[in-house]
């Protein structure tokens, strides 16, 4: 055996070295959203300056080549997609859930599974491209033009339906099996065994399900862009087309200069907003549940 | 008093027997050559059991003798468990419990169970009780607030929950959520009560609020009681029966009233087993 | 006490069972639809010359290969970027910081955040920061880096969940016999954590490669084969966005390319899929 003061030294500055290393890349990792925040204020700056926050939701229309930057419009667009998709998807990968767990044969259960997690590794390209060549024609053949909030819609439902269905199918197996025993033995059926006692307890990740889901139809934005239109208005029916935040930002971000560009910022920022007030939302409700 | 032909195992007696004439407890539950098996492993064969009417029988034996298995047997609780197959006849009343085309959901009405863990469910004490009555077809308001109320004071609940219906029954200490799973199931008016060692997780004072209230429920419904507890056995058992397991499988070694098996026990094992010198 | 209970409410069942049944099947119906038809329509035109021949006549002719190097490229610099930071960060947290840290915390919490952040946000920020502020201009190197960004935060979620589902028996041990940390660490604990690791990096990849938002800003639109990594490239799902957006006639090249981007995610799930079964014991959902 070596003496053991010398080792002691070296053991510990080999440590101490390692330590600040990595030490150097969390303060690295952890300081990129920091980075993001700074460099998206910094690029908005201008419009802030030159346009000012009222007239972004003030102004007559979104019109930059006459100075208009109203951002309304693209925010209803949002809205209306992220809502309409979100009122589908949400039963619909719930009801998957149930049906893995509770209604479908083990095989069957397991390949269905398999099916979600494949779904959830498309990527939004393709979903958007699928979506401009099938189903835009088929609602063009309902109502003109075709492309429209409602394509917007579907196309974010299929999207976004494996975040729920994964996070409520791992909320389900988390449902203790003393309850499903229990409820059998009082002769409860199926489905009342299932709407009563297992959606209660299953609650607190079916809510981080919907979350997740709605987080992601807000920031979603290739499949958007190919499927609805990007019409910048207010829509009044499911066939109008819209034009998103998130689409908004890619189609002009490429020719964009000065208080465009800039302006463009500011509603990537009103983005990031939204996802934090989602997060803050969801957290502060949860916490009020926990004693509820 | 002759001894009726046997039909529990060769060295017990009719339970009958020890009784007078003029309270004669009729045989309630019939079950005959009752045997399970998890795939291929048996958890316990060839039990042949008369359960009397409106009496407490406590099923006692080490664990792993199937003792619990075979109390899930008589509710087809079975029925939950993949790869498990009940093969014998039970029957209560007249009813055939095993027959594939019995109504599980009546079945269970009929039959109530509680569980060694206590689990009630993560709803208000309300709705734990509630919501299984609504669910079985009772809608009236007011009888369910009766129904709740007349169950609750049986178990002795009453009191200390009145003012907190409406808050979490999770909230509940173990053997106030132990009385309110009991509650829950009489609830149900059921005719039997299996219960899986029901003391086994509480604290000894709330073990003995809940066997008490155990035993002012006989009469009223037949209890099948598993229990390790062998001083609870003899304090509320009006029959036993023991549990052994011999050549790979849990068997049913000898039953009879408590004052018989506990005092004058016929197979050696029971004799060891309640001495304390075995088990 | 209660003599009005009856039979359970075989109606309500029966519809449960109904639309339960049916939401399956709707799944199941449409993801059949949208596979099949792109295999139907793409399948005829994926061939050996398709992967490895240039686009012609702005992609409507001609095949993926420059794509294909430049989506490489991109994906190399965003795994040589955010692997060593990515493992360290993980290895930080795991191993080196107690739950009370507020450092620790701050981190986390940071990383949750960048976790949610949408990936045109990403697209903006790598123009503004790597484009413009540090100067790399539309290039492979900027549209990598502004992927390693996003992909940092599952790989460190993984590879964290990897290091803390090791035992703390195995620290044990080790500081028991006087082992550095640096030792442990480097022959006990990285090994073992390896699984995790991994299915945080496929699945880092996978998130990548089907990344478009954050590349149309950052690494360019030119599809022929480039030079360095100072070049700007097409990464493959910006073709197909090209060619089904911006180029008439390009969409049977864009079912074929959509084809090879569905094919080679699915190769990537499914190792992530075998790694997790055969390393890790639970369930990683993705966010």
């Amino acid at each position: 055996m070596t003496s053991s003061r010398s080792n002691i030294l070296s053991r510990w500055s080999t440590d101490k070295v390692l330590c600040q290393l990595l030490r150097g890349t969390a303060v690295i990792a952890g300081a990129i959203v920091m980075l993001i925040v700074v460099f998206l204020i910094m690029e908005a700056l201008p419009a802030f300056y030159h346009i000012g926050l009222l007239r972004f939701f003030t102004d007559p229309s979104w019109h930059p080549a006459e100075g208009f930057y109203n951002l309304t419009p693209m925010l209803w667009g949002t809205l209306f997609a992220m809502t309409g998709s979100v009122l589908i998807a949400t039963p619909l990968g719930i009801f998957s859930a149930v049906f893995c767990h509770y209604y479908a044969p083990r095989g069957l259960a397991r390949l269905y599974r398999r099916l979600i997690e494949l779904l959830a590794g498309i990527p939004s390209v393709v979903y958007g491209f699928w979506g401009l060549v099938v189903l835009v024609p088929l609602i063009a053949e309902m109502e003109p033009p075709g492309p429209s909030l409602l394509a917007g819609i579907l196309i974010l439902t299929i999207m976004i339906f494996p975040t729920i269905a994964l996070m409520a199918d791992a909320s389900l197996a988390n449902v203790p099996q003393q309850y499903l025993r229990g409820a059998a033995a009082l002769g409860l059926p199926r489905w009342a065994t299932i709407r009563g006692i297992v959606f209660p307890a299953a609650k607190s990740g079916l809510f981080t399900g919907v979350i997740l889901e709605t987080g992601r139809a807000i920031g979603e934005t290739m499949a958007i862009l190919m499927v609805s239109g990007n019409v910048v208005q207010t829509p009044s029916s499911l066939f109008d087309p819209i034009r998103t935040l998130t689409a908004n930002i890619a189609l002009e971000m490429a020719y964009a200069l000065g208080d465009h560009r800039a302006a463009l910022f500011v509603s990537g920022l009103v983005l990031m907003a939204m996802i934090m007030g989602l997060a803050l939302a969801a957290e502060w409700i949860s916490r009020g549940r926990i004693y509820g | 008093m002759t001894p009726a032909e046997p039909i529990t195992g060769p060295r017990s007696r009719h339970p009958l027997e020890e009784r007078s004439p003029c309270r004669k407890p009729q045989s309630f539950m019939e079950i005959d050559r009752l045997g399970l098996h998890y795939g291929e492993k048996p958890a316990f064969q060839d039990v042949t059991l008369s359960i009397s009417k409106g009496r407490i029988t406590a099923l006692v034996g080490p664990s792993g003798c199937g003792k619990t298995s075979f109390l899930i047997c008589l509710n087809r609780l079975t029925d939950l468990i993949a790869g498990c197959r009940v093969s014998g006849r039970i029957t209560i009343d007249a009813l055939d419990v095993l027959a594939p085309g019995t109504d599980l959901i009546q079945l269970r009405r009929r039959i109530g169970m509680i569980f060694q863990k206590p689990n009630p469910f993560p709803l208000t004490i309300r709705r734990n009780i509630e919501f299984p009555l609504r669910e079985h077809g009772l809608r009236d308001r007011g009888q369910i607030i009766q129904t709740m109320e007349t169950t609750l004071r049986d178990v002795g609940l009453w009191d200390e929950v009145k003012d907190r219906l409406d808050s979490p029954a999770l909230a509940l200490s173990g053997g106030q959520q132990q009385r309110l799973c009991i509650a829950r199931a009489l609830a149900l008016s059921p005719e039997v009560l299996l219960m899986d060692e029901p003391c086994s997780a509480l604290d000894p004072l709330s073990s003995g609020v809940v066997e008490d209230l155990i035993a002012s429920l006989r009469s009223r419904y037949t209890i099948l009681i598993v229990t390790h507890n062998l001083a609870q056995a003899r304090r509320i058992a009006d029959y036993a029966a023991l549990f052994w397991i011999q050549n790979g499988a849990g068997r049913l070694i000898e039953t009879g009233t408590a004052r018989q098996f506990f005092e004058e026990p016929h197979d050696p094992l029971t004799a060891a087993y309640v001495s304390g010198m075995r088990g | 006490m209660v003599e009005t209970l009856n039979r359970s409410q075989t109606p309500r069942e029966w519809l449960a069972f109904a639309l339960v049944w049916g939401a399956a099947a709707l799944v199941t119906a449409t993801f059949c639809w949208l596979l099949g038809d792109i295999v139907w329509h793409g399948l005829g035109h994926v061939s050996w010359t398709f992967l490895t021949a240039p686009p012609e006549n702005a992609g409507r002719r001609g095949g993926i290969g420059p794509i294909l190097v430049s989506t490489s490229l991109i994906l190399g610099v965003c795994l040589t970027v955010s692997l060593p930071i990515g493992i360290g960060t993980a290895v930080f947290l795991a191993e080196f910081t107690s739950d009370q840290s507020q450092f620790g915390r701050m981190t986390r919490r940071s990383l949750d955040i960048l976790a949610g952040v949408p990936s045109i946000v990403f697209g903006l920020f790598g123009n503004a920061f790597f484009c413009k502020t540090l100067g790399l201009g539309f290039s492979i190197l900027s549209g990598g880096l502004t992927l390693a960004c996003m992909v940092l935060p599952i790989l460190i979620r993984s590879t964290e969940e990897g290091f803390r589902a090791v035992p703390a028996s195995y620290r044990l041990s080790a500081a028991a016999l006087g082992l550095s940390r640096t030792t442990t660490l480097v022959h006990l604990l990285l090994p073992a954590a390896v699984p995790g690791l991994l299915v945080g990096l496929v699945l880092g990849v996978g998130r990548a490669i089907a990344e478009t938002a954050a590349l149309i800003f950052t690494s360019g639109y030119v599809d022929r084969m480039p030079e360095s990594l100072l070049d700007s490239g097409r990464a493959l799902s910006i073709h197909i966005f090209d060619l089904s957006m911006n180029v008439s006639g390009g969409d049977a090249n864009a079912y074929a390319s959509s084809l090879v981007l569905v094919i080679l995610l699915l190769a990537i799930n499914g190792i992530a899929s075998a790694v997790t079964t055969y390393g890790l014991h639970r369930k990683i959902v993705r966010v």
